[in-house]
């Protein structure tokens, strides 16, 4: 075989496995990263931005959300739905209301020290619209946190005696058993800020900190701070 | 009388030239100009940095090993080099090089001068290593332990991010690390979770951090300043956002910032101070959290 066929023959291998790599990271891309959500501004006096941010955490996101529908995941508000999209754009020095409805019970903080709120105003939360300085370890469900901007809380869970808890999501807040919490904070400058749960709350896997854990879409995302 | 092989390669050209004593010469030369350059100028500016006592020993480490293998990295430029330029091929005529002999000083040197370079940096290494630790973990039992009192910190990883208890304040945590200026540190460094690496990159410091281990390494802080702390081992999606920045401040500032801390720990107290076995996390140097309810 002459020596250009050789070359082109592996040029042609070379081409067809990345072509193949592509597909692979294409897909798997497809399946661990979220679409971005936009929240709307509101501007208060003076022209400062302000944002409402309305998230809720499920047990199981269920098959309407996800491939995944036994997934614990955060959803966010949109529009009046409820969407599993975990990368949220925010304006920079604005005043973030927040919001955050949970229907999952409790696993407890690896860390409990993760349970002293900080970060937001007051470094206080609202729990069921009482003012908040800790909660006890043994009851979070979740946290929301966002080490960069030095914002951490825990979200206490639904008792174990919940008469009316919600099985799959989305989960509507009139229906079914519920935590509310609370807090405003602030964005500075512009800046890619990772957010994540802290709580090892993956059912099923390794020591908790598998699947959505470890998958933007779910537990983790990003908040893109911009100008 | 036999007749000449018409097939047979042409004759090597007969050299005279000492190519040996040239290499060597052009290698003196180069080394002599080199290695004090490099270590004038290219050693201070070696990582990690002058923040801690740590730091600019190995600084000075790496500015001595830079300096020793120079004259190496020299030898081998001039020999290839010099190949290049002296056994460059002239025509297209395939010709036998020269015959290769055997040299039994040439191997004798060689030998002695690699062993020498060799055992001189672990002998070296093996002193600057046990006169702190080098600001490298030591695991439980440190052998290379500084003499004096410590000011001790716990490194606490988990997955993602690192937090801090002080001990000498009522087993504090915190978020922000913040360490006194002018001060020997003991940092005992652990994990919750998977296998982390604790990394203060101008202090010096690297150490990993294993769940259920108190991995020890000391470090003296030198004036006030900022450092950058991150993990150095992949440790799961955020590994690459698993980062914050560090303080050295001197006395006054630390006690503010810890007097700020304190106000706001005494929330979360008297949760931390409850056993392990009802969620708390009294001071301790390694932990085995409990809540895995639900983690399968």
């Amino acid at each position: 075989m002459r020596l250009g066929v050789k070359l082109l023959l592996v040029a042609v291998a070379v081409v067809a496995a990345g072509v193949m790599i592509g597909f692979y990271v294409s897909n798997l891309t497809t399946l661990a990263g979220s679409p971005s959500y936009a929240l709307p501004v509101q501007n208060a006096a003076g022209g400062h931005p302000v944002v409402d941010l309305q998230i809720e955490t499920v047990a199981a996101v269920g098959p309407k959300l996800s491939r995944n529908p036994d997934w614990v995941s955060y959803l966010v508000r949109d529009n009046g739905q409820w969407k599993r999209k975990t990368v949220w754009d925010l304006p920079a020095h604005a005043t973030v209301h927040v919001t955050i409805y949970n229907f999952d019970g409790a696993s407890g903080l690896r860390n409990p020290f993760l349970a002293r709120p900080q970060g937001m105003d007051g470094n206080r939360i609202l729990v069921d619209g009482k003012p908040t300085d800790a909660i006890d370890p043994n009851d979070a469900s979740h946290t929301f946190a966002v080490p960069a901007l030095g914002l951490i809380l825990a979200v206490p869970g639904v008792p174990d005696s919940a008469k009316n808890p919600c099985g799959y999501a989305p989960c509507s807040v009139a229906k079914y058993d519920h935590r509310t919490i609370k807090f405003t904070f602030h964005t500075t400058t512009p800046g890619h800020f990772r957010w994540q749960c802290f709580v090892p709350c993956a059912a099923g896997w390794l020591d908790g900190f598998g699947g959505p854990m470890q998958t933007i879409g779910y537990m983790d995302g990003f908040l893109n701070v911009k100008a | 009388m036999a007749a000449a092989d018409p097939n047979a390669a042409p004759a090597p050209p007969n050299d005279s030239t000492n190519h040996g004593l040239r290499v060597v010469v052009a290698w003196f030369v180069l080394s002599a100009i080199a290695t004090p350059l490099v270590a004038i100028f290219v050693g201070h500016q070696i990582p990690p940095g002058n923040a801690s006592a740590q730091g600019s020993e190995q600084v000075f480490d790496n500015t001595w090993m830079l300096s020793v293998i120079t004259p190496v990295i020299c030898l081998l430029v001039v020999f290839f080099v010099y190949g290049l330029g002296a056994f460059r091929a002239t025509s297209d005529a395939v010709v036998d090089g020269p015959p290769l002999r055997n040299d039994s000083r040439i191997q004798v040197l060689w030998i002695v001068g690699t062993s020498v370079i060799v055992l001189f940096l672990a002998g070296f290494g093996t002193y600057e290593l046990l006169q702190n630790g080098a600001g490298g973990g030591q695991g439980p039992h440190p052998i290379a332990v500084p003499s004096g009192s410590k000011f001790q910190v716990q490194v606490v990883a988990q997955q993602w991010q690192f937090t801090y208890r002080y001990p000498s304040l009522g087993g504090l945590e915190s978020n922000q690390l913040y360490l006194p200026a002018d001060t020997d540190v003991e940092l005992h460094v652990t994990s919750l979770d998977a296998i982390h690496s604790f990394w203060a990159y101008e202090l010096g410091v690297k150490a990993d951090a294993n769940p259920g281990v108190d991995n020890v390494v000391f470090v003296k802080t030198k004036g006030p300043g900022t450092f950058h702390v991150r993990c150095a081992e992949l440790c799961g999606l955020w590994h690459a956002y698993m980062f914050n920045n560090g303080h050295v401040v001197d006395s006054g500032q630390f006690q503010a910032w810890a007097a700020k801390q304190q106000k706001l720990y005494a929330a979360i107290k008297p949760f931390m101070d409850k056993p392990e076995s009802e969620g708390g996390a009294p001071y301790s140097k390694t932990y085995f959290p409990a809540p895995e309810r639900r983690a399968g």
